[in-house]
């Protein structure tokens, strides 16, 4: 199943940039003109996200790196435990949504102390992989189009990332058995 | 609920900086911080200068109004504010696909072009619509086959089985994006009804 995927994955990419052109000079399409038309449009999109990625990534760089982060971190424990969620797990899913390099520090660091292949390591990649950066996906996907009023775009990302958590706990006990 | 957020964190990492004496702290964090957002930005334009480009030969040859067409059911029941053949759903469809497949790189342009398109349908620019935050909870969930990026990670850590967690993945990804739908579709008539009894 994974080799099956996994090579599709592999060709599509190869595949998408050979037919996508083809098919165009079939359909008598200038390609290279449409291309560079298309392309001159990448540029300003990066540069209208930088101010709204600084403004995010500042203020969670400060929140990570000045121990705040920990601070709450440990207040948590006592609730993780109530849950029966292993402490060293808590980290990954409190920062997840939140800094997909941060949580995956903790990964990192998980896979150091116990092993990819321990409950704990499989929990932690489960948790890791099964989501996106909410906050980096709402910050550069509204940047883009200039949007400052996001709805309720974040509480559903939150609440889907507090959900695929849970989900990650459940799985893994069921199919990997407790600690 | 993002300006509360922010705030929040601004101003906790100042007093935890201030608790532990070490004020430079802050200064330092932030400075990484704005830095590393720069580069991130930087490291997108050539994606997007790529990827922007590959897809207006996909627009302008017809290919994407053929895949919209083909998968309009889904979008229907996904998007039903977004008009039958708008270019929207041929990239809203696209970024689909490409995170399924784990194509990271190109969904992320497909996803902003994807709003572009969005925002011309929108009456306020300032203010996202209901497509935009069906969009952005598909995107947030993170719904992809195969976890490319963690298996590698678990290689490098000599793991004996890195594959073995793609069974696990697939199911709490599906959860979340399930739940992320639903949620979406809770708000989106909440949004609605708010606007309906606004407008009496």
């Amino acid at each position: 199943m994974y080799e099956v995927i996994s090579a599709i994955s592999n060709y599509m990419l190869p595949a998408i940039i050979v037919l996508i052109p083809l098919y165009a000079l079939f359909r008598k399409v200038p390609v290279y003109e449409s291309f560079v038309e298309g392309a001159k449009e990448g540029f300003p999109t990066a540069i209208q996200i930088i101010p709204h990625l600084v403004g995010m990534m500042f203020a969670v760089a400060v929140f990570r790196d000045t121990g705040a982060l920990d601070f709450y971190l440990q207040g948590l424990v006592p609730l993780a435990n109530w849950f029966h969620i292993p402490p060293d797990i808590l980290p990954i899913g409190i920062l997840r949504p939140i800094s997909g390099t941060g949580s995956l520090a903790f990964v990192e660091s998980i896979f150091h102390t116990f092993g990819p292949d321990s409950f704990m390591g499989k929990l932690a990649s489960t948790i890791q992989a099964s989501t996106d950066t909410t906050l980096y996906v709402i910050t550069v996907y509204f940047g883009a189009v200039g949007v400052k009023k996001s709805l309720y775009a974040l509480k559903v990302g939150l609440l889907a990332d507090l959900i695929g958590f849970i989900a990650s706990l459940v799985i893994c006990t069921i199919m990997f058995g407790a600690l | 609920m993002i300006n509360y957020i922010w705030v929040f964190m601004i101003v906790s990492g100042i007093i935890a900086a201030i608790l532990q004496g070490k004020i430079d702290l802050v200064t330092t964090a932030a400075l990484t911080g704005a830095k590393d957002a720069v580069a991130v930005c930087i490291g997108l334009i050539s994606i997007l200068v790529f990827w922007l480009g590959m897809m207006k030969i996909a627009e302008d040859s017809g290919l994407l109004k053929k895949l919209t067409k083909v998968l309009r059911p889904v979008a229907k029941l996904l998007f039903p504010s977004v008009p039958e053949n708008h270019p929207a759903m041929g990239y809203i469809l696209s970024n689909m696909s490409a995170n399924l497949f784990g194509l990271g790189n190109a969904a992320t342009p497909m996803g902003i072009k994807a709003m572009e398109e969005l925002q011309k349908l929108n009456p306020d620019p300032h203010k996202a619509t209901p497509a935009m935050c069906t969009l952005l909870a598909l995107n947030t969930s993170g719904l992809t086959l195969i976890p490319a990026t963690m298996i590698g990670i678990r290689m490098k850590y000599d793991s004996a089985n890195p594959t073995e967690i793609i069974g696990p993945t697939l199911l709490a990804t599906i959860v979340a994006t399930g739940g992320a739908v639903l949620l979406d579709r809770y708000y989106r008539n909440r949004h609605f009804r708010g606007i309906n009894s606004y407008k009496k």
